[in-house]
């Protein structure tokens, strides 16, 4: 390579212009590529940020025919009908507690993403603390609160207290039955291997099908109980039998070395899974264990088949009747961008600890 | 004391703790069984299977197989299973397409591809299944009515379904043309992988191959055309008569909601699989192809593509397991599928207990041979001695 070639650093526009050369239009297909997907991203952009802003109606007092004149979306029906999606059919006047349980909700759920509370007890005080707050707000009977009864909770409200309970019930459950699956003796091992592998090749749609409908037949009529926390002990079910095989690939990633270690030093059992073992397979399974509760996120809208009026039957109940017929996609459009905000932040959240972990293991 | 000192003993122990466990499990499992055989035989029903043999009386409103209401119990369940296993494998088919589109799109040097798969991928995997299915399914119900149709080639999209253009044929002749296209498909796998076949000569592979394909491919022309509607044209092409659609394939806005709604959301999923998979092949492997002088289609075709399958599969297999599973939604849109089906026969026969254990049971036979015929096709190809696809 000859001095002039070296000395003639591209200068930044030329450099510019280089990257986008090697980058957009580094061949022929390469720059056909580039076309056609930025005139698809500029055309879809523009046809939903019309449809979404531009030409939209945002008069709570408008309708259909003014909807349809200005040609867009008609968020008129979320500035009449958002009360029912967030809070169901829960009494007008108490719907501030309502409100206030999704706002616990929310803050325990930032605070248990904080690497300072991560510890079993804070943890632990963390969530009971944060499901006893939403359940005493929604079902008052004491300080003064008057009682409304489960089956008039619903909406974005119904959805939080599902996943919350889901999580409470199924982490412990999910804890057993990976400690029973690693147990030295046979037969116990067994078992709970094929119980954990038939409920995972079991749609989740049935089983939450059994435990609402067909339980109350197979049991004494004492433990029956409430509808909804069947459902919840059929979906912590389900979420225990995942989470358990996630723990399980966190169990084998810590070498044997440090049981063997602790066996020696004459730690017991308890001990040992709970100061040795837990802690750092929940270090490994963390990754793992962040999308299993994304996924349970999404699942709690699928008790809208066993009767519940959770965030997402209370938006079928918002365009159903006759005058907002017409506005499904605005109604979906809203409950999806809630469920994204959950479910986005949650999985982002969740590469984010991927990534910091990984700088330390390298 | 000599009773402690027995207790001490940790055999002892173990037999009696796992001895207590199974007893546990037993007591549950009988008591749940009596509770219920009490309380329905005072609500008049007798438990036992005697019942699938008896005439329905209700029917369904999509099944691939042939049934009326005087059809039995059990020809209902399986006509409920054929239609999950079609729904599923459409859309299984569809979200691979999607998946692979996705996938390449994201794993593309070009960013504004890149930008679209991105895209995509974040929509759908964010929003529950459920929902996406309620808002395509609400979407079907509003579409315009068979006279302002949407018309593409010759296929019309109206209120009223989907319209494709198809075949003047005998339903017979179509279920064994596609039975016989199935076994070709098979066996043209079965050759691929088998290890008595790997022994054969390459060119007497191809060959063996080829003529299973032209094969296949006549043996269902022939019985398409011998079930040929006489008096009719071939092709048979929908259009509009009146108020309705008249010829074609009539597809019910339930089914191919389901499909398309499995397709784009389990696209998604497949999407991020296939850049994983892409991801796992290591850059050596490339640089190496490059310096052999292999073209760029090469190098993809003959190197990346078989590497990324390899390392893609182990979890592809556990998504399709979940997509087959996902197929139960059909419910909420009243696609007749298995779980359909059973929770319809629940509600007209009263016999729970049996009716749910034929549905968990389904569930697992389905569930369980496509994760072992799936496993074996993963061993089959693994490369041995390498990291990549190697079954864990």
């Amino acid at each position: 390579m000859t001095d002039a070639a070296l000395t003639a650093l591209p200068s930044s526009e030329s450099r510019l212009v280089h990257r986008l050369k090697r980058d957009y239009f580094s061949s022929p297909l390469g720059a056909l590529v580039t076309l056609v997907s930025v005139g698809l991203i500029v055309l879809v952009g523009w046809k939903v940020l019309d449809w979404a802003v531009l030409s939209a109606t945002f008069d709570p007092a408008a309708r259909q025919p003014e909807c349809a004149a200005n040609g867009g979306a008609c968020w008129s029906v979320i500035a009449n009908r958002w009360r029912l999606i967030i809070f169901g059919i829960y009494p007008y006047e108490e719907q501030w507690r309502s409100a206030l349980a999704i706002v616990a909700v929310i803050v325990m759920m930032v605070l248990s993403c904080i690497p300072s509370f991560w510890s079993l007890r804070k943890l632990a005080l963390i969530w009971i603390g944060g499901a006893a707050t939403f359940y005493i707000l929604m079902k008052g009977g004491i300080f003064g609160l008057s009682r409304v009864g489960e089956e008039q909770w619903g909406g974005l409200c119904l959805t939080l207290f599902l996943f919350v309970a889901t999580s409470l019930v199924g982490m412990p459950l999910a804890i057993g039955l990976a400690l029973m699956r690693r147990s030295e003796m046979p037969v116990i091992a067994k078992v709970t291997g094929v119980f954990i592998d038939c409920v995972r090749s079991l749609p989740l749609l049935s089983i939450l099908f059994t435990f609402a409908i067909v339980l109350p037949f197979m049991l004494p009529g004492f433990m029956i109980g409430e509808k909804l926390y069947r459902v919840i002990i059929g979906g912590g079910l389900f979420f225990a039998a995942y989470q358990a095989e996630i723990i399980r690939g966190g169990f084998q990633g810590i070498g044997t070395g440090q049981e063997e270690a602790a066996k020696a030093l004459g730690i017991p059992y308890w001990s040992r899974i709970t100061r040795i073992v837990l802690p750092q397979t929940f270090r490994l399974a963390l990754p793992a264990t962040i999308n299993q509760f994304v996924i349970t996120f999404m699942e709690t809208s699928l008790v809208v088949v066993v009767g519940f009026v959770e965030l997402l039957a209370a938006a079928n109940a918002a365009y159903g009747t006759g005058d907002w017929k017409f506005a499904y996609v605005e109604v979906y459009a809203f409950i999806s961008a809630i469920y994204f905000m959950f479910v986005f932040g949650l999985s982002r959240y969740g590469a984010y600890l991927e990534r910091r972990m990984n700088v330390g293991r390298r | 004391m000599a009773a402690t000192s027995v207790w001490r003993r940790k055999s002892f122990r173990r037999a009696a703790i796992q001895g207590g466990f199974l007893a546990a499990i037993l007591l549950v499992v009988v008591v749940g069984t009596l509770t219920a055989r009490a309380n329905l035989a005072a609500q008049g029903i007798t438990s036992g299977f005697g019942f699938l043999a008896k005439p329905t009386g209700w029917d369904l409103n999509f099944s691939i197989l042939p049934t009326n209401p005087n059809d039995p119990y059990w020809w209902f369940i399986l006509a409920g299973i054929c239609n999950t296993l079609f729904l599923g494998f459409l859309g299984l088919f569809f979200a691979t397409l999607i998946g692979l589109a996705v996938g390449m799109a994201r794993s593309s040097t070009n960013p504004s591809a890149k930008l679209i798969g991105t895209t995509y991928v974040e929509t759908f995997r964010n929003i529950p299944l459920i929902v996406q299915v309620f808002f395509w399914y609400a979407m079907s119900t509003q579409l315009p009515g068979p006279k302002q149709s949407i018309v593409i080639g010759n296929a019309m999209l109206s209120s009223r379904g989907l319209y494709l253009p198809g075949l003047n044929v005998t339903m017979a002749s179509a279920i064994a043309a596609t039975a016989i296209i199935l076994a070709m498909a098979c066996l043209l796998l079965w050759i691929s992988i088998a290890k008595p076949f790997r022994r054969m000569a390459k060119a007497a592979r191809r060959n063996l191959k080829l003529g299973v394909l032209g094969g296949g491919l006549v043996l269902a022309g022939v019985s398409l055309l011998l079930g040929r509607i006489p008096g009719t044209p071939l092709f048979s092409i929908p259009e509009l008569a009146g108020l309705n659609v008249k010829g074609g394939i009539r597809i019910q806005p339930e089914l191919y909601v389901m499909a398309f709604a499995i397709a784009v959301y389990g696209g998604a999923y497949i999407g991020e699989i296939v850049r994983g998979g892409f991801k796992a092949v290591g850059r050596g492997q490339l640089e190496a192809a490059s310096a052999l002088g292999l073209s760029a289609w090469q190098t993809f075709t003959r190197v990346r593509l078989p590497l990324a399958i390899r390392a893609m599969l182990p979890i592809l297999i556990n998504q399709y397991v979940w997509l087959i599973k996902a197929t139960t939604l059909g419910t909420v849109v009243g696609f007749s599928d298995f779980f359909m089906v059973i929770s319809g026969a629940i509600t007209h026969s009263g016999q729970t207990l049996e009716l749910i254990a034929i549905l968990m049971g389904g569930f697992l036979i389905i569930n369980f041979s496509l994760a072992a015929i799936l496993n074996r096709i993963n061993r089959a190809i693994a490369l041995k001695g390498t990291s990549i696809g190697v079954a864990h």
